[in-house]
């Protein structure tokens, strides 16, 4: 759509801009703050300069969680955007029964982080879990809470559950767009299903799958919650991903600096993969207008 | 001529109907979706399951359905206060948090679709920017941002510090809504002497209330199931379900019945409404983009 330039539009951006500044430019000016000053309790600070950016990009600590962090993402990635294409592949295109698997496939997007995390706690317990203690029955050494694999196969299987749908839902909406007439022709053409998949719905699913590759990177790379419910970051360090080591730094053990670094190489490395992710999500905005009906 | 074209389409025709006869026996499609579905099913199954039990059957047997349903745990959560008073907080900042987003967000999601202007671009990506900032880097300033007004464990601190990324959320999923309506409308409406406040009420909001509607939803629902920032900033007066169940969890001698129950509950919300939105499920998760 061609719009009109006009700066008095910004009137109307003024009340967001105002409500969003207060709630991230400010905080993000504290962190600032922080990071580049120490003190010794009290209200006395001094300035340190680039001493704790230095401290975080160096330490350990740091690479590990980032590390947890990347290879968890990337585990994700690879199991719940094949699957989701899988699964939005062989759902009804219409009928009765369509609004059943949207409203099913998409309940677990809807629970609360918390609960997932503790619905699985629950599950995987080996004396009250139905996945805990049929593993028990069938004699495979299974608990999250002390091995590393279990709780990583936990948390990953937790995350396929939770999130999967949302790549299926978004695949759906984009198929569901492709007209019929395109699988006439290939019928008359006698293609096979998979140069079908191959050349008609694996293009036009291109946009809705960049989106969903990128939502489910972002949200696991600041994944919190269901973890920490489930496994604490533990057993040891195992399971410690980005946020909770932040939280952990910040508020379990008020290293204010280093806390304050750290947030924004993270925050940096987000905002880096969220321009991407706007650059990505405006040209499909543009090519696809038709993709509503 | 002409009887070659008559057999090219008969051809087709008849092409397409083989086609369609060897599709129809072998239709095992719905068989993914529904192994999906069951697999989404069964850990909920069994926190309901659970939540009909007493905690002494949960510790001492294993059964797939309870053997004494009770209601029991459900009792406890609604003569609690301590338990109730959660939902209570947790839907009255989820509530606020929605107003506030969805009435500052409808102007500038307007002004967005609509118009060019200064820094237009900076300020869409910014807003963005926000939405997918992880809320750890944002839990200390804001504790000391909002305890420094004397904010914490208020209903308005939780709901302020939400709007962080649900005003950018909203801007996005309206804007998206915004930009399907041709710019005819508003032009003629101009014509016609509207001016853009009663416009915007009386010809606009109308023809995007669905957009409203699915914004509001999610807005509604990325509130309800954030927990780290709500339960940092309230300690006992404000203090959100979520956190309730996670400090439940800590204690020693857990009532699994009575936690699985407060679980249960906290599913109820967004399994009554998404019926309403499930045709935009993915435009909402996808910010409009779909």
């Amino acid at each position: 759509m061609d719009k009109t330039y006009n700066n008095k539009a910004w009137l109307l951006v003024i009340p967001v801009f105002l409500l969003v500044a207060l709630s991230a430019i400010i905080p993000i000016m504290t962190v600032v703050n922080y990071s580049v000053q120490d003190t010794f309790g009290g209200n006395k600070f001094f300035w340190v300069g680039t001493e704790w950016f230095t401290d975080v990009l160096r330490s350990e600590r740091f690479h590990d969680a980032l590390g947890r962090n990347l290879l968890f993402s990337f585990i994700i990635l690879c199991i719940e955007i094949p699957l989701g294409i899988l699964i939005a592949l062989s759902m009804p295109k219409k009928g009765i029964w369509v609004p059943v698997c949207l409203v099913l496939m998409a309940l677990p997007l809807l629970i609360p982080w918390n609960v997932v995390g503790t619905i699985w706690q629950i599950f995987g317990r080996a004396d009250i879990g139905l996945l805990g203690h049929t593993m028990a029955t069938l004699g495979i050494d299974y608990n999250y809470s002390s091995n590393v694999i279990d709780a990583w196969v936990t948390i990953i299987v937790m995350d396929v559950w939770h999130w999967t749908s949302l790549v299926v839902l978004l695949c759906y909406a984009g198929l569901v767009s492709i007209p019929e007439a395109y699988y006439q022709a290939a019928r008359i053409d006698g293609a096979s299903k998979w140069s079908v998949f191959r050349y008609i719905q694996l293009p036009k699913m291109q946009g809705v799958l960049i989106i969903a590759f990128l939502l489910r990177f972002m949200d696991s790379f600041m994944i919190y919650t269901e973890p920490f419910v489930l496994t604490g970051g533990g057993p040891g360090n195992s399971t410690t991903f980005m946020s909770i080591d932040l939280v952990k730094q910040a508020i379990g053990q008020f290293d204010l600096g280093p806390a304050a670094a750290m947030s924004l190489v993270y925050q940096l490395i987000v905002l880096l993969v969220c321009y991407v992710f706007f650059t990505v999500m405006s040209n499909v905005g543009t090519d696809k207008p038709e993709v509503e009906e | 001529m002409e009887s070659t074209t008559k057999e090219t389409t008969l051809l087709v025709e008849g092409a397409l109907r083989q086609t369609n006869q060897m599709k129809k026996p072998r239709n095992f499609r719905w068989f993914t979706p529904s192994l999906y579905i069951f697999f989404l099913m069964l850990p909920i199954y069994w926190l309901v399951n659970m939540s009909f039990k007493t905690n002494q059957e949960i510790l001492s047997k294993f059964t797939l359905i309870p053997e004494n349903p009770t209601l029991s745990n459900y009792v406890v959560i609604f003569s609690d206060p301590s338990w109730y008073n959660g939902y209570i907080n947790s839907i009255i900042y989820v509530v606020m948090n929605t107003v506030i987003s969805i009435s500052v967000a409808l102007p500038a999601a307007y002004a967005f679709s609509r118009y060019r202007f200064l820094g237009d671009k900076h300020m869409f990506f910014w807003l963005l920017s926000n939405r997918m900032a992880p809320a750890a880097v944002f839990v200390l300033p804001f504790f000391q941002l909002y305890s420094s007004f004397g904010l914490i464990d208020t209903h308005i601190a939780v709901a302020l510090a939400h709007c962080l990324f649900n005003v950018p959320l909203a801007v996005w999923i309206l804007e998206g809504f915004m930009s399907g309506i041709p710019k005819e409308i508003d032009e003629t409406a101009y014509i016609d002497g509207y001016s853009f406040p009663k416009f915007f009420i009386k010809v606009f909001t109308p023809l995007i209330a669905s957009g409203i509607g699915v914004a509001a939803f999610f807005c509604f629902m990325f509130s309800w199931v954030e927990l780290l920032i709500a339960r940092t900033l309230t300690t006992v007066d404000a203090k959100p379900i979520a956190a309730i169940m996670t400090r439940t969890v800590g204690a020693s001698g857990v009532d699994w019945g009575v936690l699985a129950a407060a679980g249960v509950l906290t599913i109820i919300p967004g399994a009554l409404v998404i019926y309403f939105v499930r045709n935009y499920i993915a435009k909402g998760f996808a910010l409009g983009r779909v």
